[in-house]
């Protein structure tokens, strides 16, 4: 260690390395990207890879064996057993009467909260929406399910005026999911709603819209991404829930099915090819929406 | 330093040795355990809710800290809903002891997940009673697979307020105009399809059903059949009893099948639940259970040490009286907290309450009437139509 290397920083291994990537912005952009990307790529992508190469094997229930050979009968089983179909079928309902009674409850809620209500107001209903996310999923499926009993609360309001509730059935897990998910569609509503300028709301009033032309021409299609991405959201925990059903209802839903044949079966590749059934119906549902225009305003 | 580097790696090099080992071990174990050495250290066990309590759930449960202080066997544990539910874990391996039902036993054993026990290492064993000894789900082939722990029925519980007059037949379940439709409920797992099987026994002879694990094709289809037909006057399958204990006190559910320990809490509460439970007329479906060890469990002795331990009379009063069931060991019943237990379960040897009582089985394709003109339906296809069944 002499005092001529102490005035010479610029040779330290951190300055070198600084230097060397800053004339290498990409380099420098793809050595930070590195870690969270390789996590996105090996842990998400990687198992839906696995899962999708998992779905073409067969299992043995009398050896309890998975045999690794391509094969396609778990998606001919899917495609031809009639309760399977009748499960998918159930499920893509429900999951689409749940997303259009979020959209419907969502919007007036997200709008009044963008556009009307003063700064404080907004502050509280946001936590308001964001508060019932923290309690535990399990506890409010049950406080439902306590709900809806035939001694629950619900039967008990009802009662004075000669009426009751729906019971523990598709009705009460319709209600339900539409309870767990609402703060999915508000949040990306509210900011889709909060983002278009006023400058154009102004400008199609100027230019003689009335206020339901002007929603319905300008604010609705600038909303649409955010309702789209709200119901992402929405349509696919439907679709993939199987703990609500079980606790509510005696029906099962897609998300049982792979819980079943996982959990109770251990017919891995089968769960597997249902789990795919989601995945196609999400991708079906993005193109769909994407002809529609749904992405355009972006 | 070096001193250090130089203990990881001695311990790092035990520590392959003893991995390298343990199939070893296993393959010598073909035969049976002749002798139980000193323990390993730990044993993890896989059993139904209620079979293994350290006192985390009540203090008065606590039968896991005395054998971890006697036999230095740290004890680790997971529970299981139903038997479907423990072939999925116990075959993904990592457990030493199961308690295994009849249902789940014989697929163990068939599939060589489980080995044969050498019950002169099991001193309790010889107080075991009679009833349960050499039953078809824990000796296979003449060879012992494990202990018999205890017994139980699968039992009709109703509202006592609501139901009139009392049920004392299955078929008040399975009535599609039943007036209690929509608040009966049914057990969630495949080997419910036997619950249909027996009350055809009764109700359809020409259908010739002999055992209700013993189905050929059209008594399988006459039984899924009438599963289907219940499916739309329940209210719920429950596998969780305390979600059934829930139903029942809310009058969600008013009818339907039921363990005893079930209608037990449900009396003890406070106000109680007004219900009673009965075996009906046509007999019932029930569960024998067996305590069995894991083909290649590197923990041999202190699994050896556990069902000897669970097969002691305290141990078996302890559990018998927590879980509600009648115990194996004929000496846990002058040492049950509640004198009458054993009385009230049905314990002693020979008890005829048994007589029309179908522990669950796991069905094959060999029919386990004796019968060899036909084929039965296999409990895989028991699984897919259990799926058909509730998918409706």
């Amino acid at each position: 260690m002499t005092g001529a290397e102490q005035t010479r920083p610029r040779s330290s291994l951190s300055r070198r390395l600084a230097t060397y990537f800053y004339i290498r912005p990409r380099l420098q952009l793809g050595t930070l990207l590195a870690a969270p990307s390789a996590w996105l790529i090996v842990v998400y992508l990687g198992s839906l890879a696995i899962m999708l190469v998992t779905s073409f094997w067969s299992y043995s229930a009398s050896t309890n064996e998975i045999d690794q050979s391509f094969t396609l009968e778990n998606y001919v089983e899917i495609a031809q057993s009639p309760a399977m179909r009748t499960i998918i079928l159930r499920t893509v309902v429900m999951a689409a009467l749940v997303t259009a009674a979020t959209v419907i409850v969502a919007f007036p809620i997200a709008y009044f909260m963008a556009r009307v209500a003063s700064p404080r107001t907004r502050r509280l209903l946001v936590v308001a929406v964001i508060v019932p996310l923290w309690a535990s999923y399990v506890a409010k499926i049950y406080a439902w399910r306590l709900i809806f009993s035939e001694q629950g609360v619900l039967n008990w309001a009802l009662e004075p005026l000669g009426l009751r509730g729906p019971g523990t059935n598709e009705i009460a897990l319709f209600f339900v999911f539409v309870y767990l998910w609402l703060p999915y569609m508000i949040l990306p509503v509210y900011a889709g709603l909060e983002r278009i300028p006023g400058s154009l709301l102004e400008a199609s009033a100027d230019l003689g819209g009335r206020p339901g032309r002007t929603f319905l021409k300008v604010t609705l299609p600038l909303a649409m991404p955010a309702v789209i991405a709200g119901s992402i959201f929405t349509f696919s925990l439907t679709l993939g829930d199987y703990i609500a059903p079980s606790l509510i209802t005696k029906t099962i839903f897609l998300g049982n099915v792979i819980q079943q044949k996982l959990g109770q079966a251990g017919d891995v590749p089968f769960a597997a090819a249902m789990a795919m059934v989601p995945i196609a119906i999400m991708v079906l549902y993005l193109l769909v929406a994407r002809r529609l225009g749904a992405f355009e305003a972006l | 330093m070096v001193h250090r580097t130089f203990r990881g790696l001695a311990v790092l090099s035990g520590f392959a040795l003893a991995v390298g080992l343990t199939p070893g071990l296993a393959a010598a174990q073909d035969d049976m355990v002749t002798e139980v050495g000193a323990g390993e250290g730990q044993v993890s066990i896989l059993a139904w809710p209620g079979y293994v309590e350290d006192g985390s759930f009540s203090p008065d449960a606590d039968w896991v800290t005395p054998f971890e202080e006697a036999t230095g066997c740290e004890v680790s544990y997971d529970i299981f809903g139903t038997s479907d539910e423990a072939w999925t874990k116990f075959t993904a391996g990592g457990y030493d002891v199961v308690s295994a039902s009849g249902d789940l036993s014989f697929r163990l054993f068939e599939n060589g997940y489980v080995q044969p026990v050498n019950l002169d290492l099991i001193p309790n064993y010889a107080d075991i009673v009679a009833d349960l000894k050499d039953q078809p789900y824990n000796t296979f082939d003449g060879v012992h697979y494990g202990v018999p722990h205890g017994r139980g029925a699968n039992l009709l519980m109703w509202r006592t307020d609501v139901v009139d007059p009392a049920p004392d037949s299955w078929t008040t379940v399975f009535d599609p105009d039943s007036p209690y439709a929509g608040k009966i409920t049914a057990y969630d797992a495949a080997i419910y399809i036997a619950d249909a099987a027996v009350v055809l026994m009764a109700t359809r002879p020409d259908l010739g059903i002999t055992n209700p694990y013993a189905l050929d094709e059209t008594q399988f289809s006459e039984a899924v059949a009438l599963a289907k037909q219940q499916q739309s006057v329940l209210n719920e399958y429950w596998s969780d009893y305390a979600l059934e204990m829930e139903a029942f006190r809310n009058g969600d559910s008013v009818l339907g099948t039921t363990w005893q320990v079930i209608t037990n809490f449900l009396l003890l509460e406070d106000p109680p639940v007004q219900v009673a439970n009965v075996k009906p007329v046509e007999g019932s479906t029930g569960w024998s259970d067996t305590w069995m060890v894991a083909a290649e469990t590197p923990n041999i002795n202190c699994s050896y040490m556990w069902l000897d331990h669970v097969a002691s009379p305290p141990v078996q009063a302890a559990i018998a009286e927590w879980f509600g069931e009648a115990p194996a060991n004929q000496k846990a019943c002058e040492l049950t907290a509640n004198p009458g237990h054993c009385d009230e379960f049905h314990a002693a040897a020979g008890d005829p309450f048994w007589e029309d009582v179908w522990y669950w089985t796991t069905p094959r394709e060999e029919c386990l009437d004796g019968r060899t003109d036909v084929q039965c339906v296999g409990f895989d296809a028991w699984l897919d139509a259990w799926l058909e069944i509730k998918g409706g």
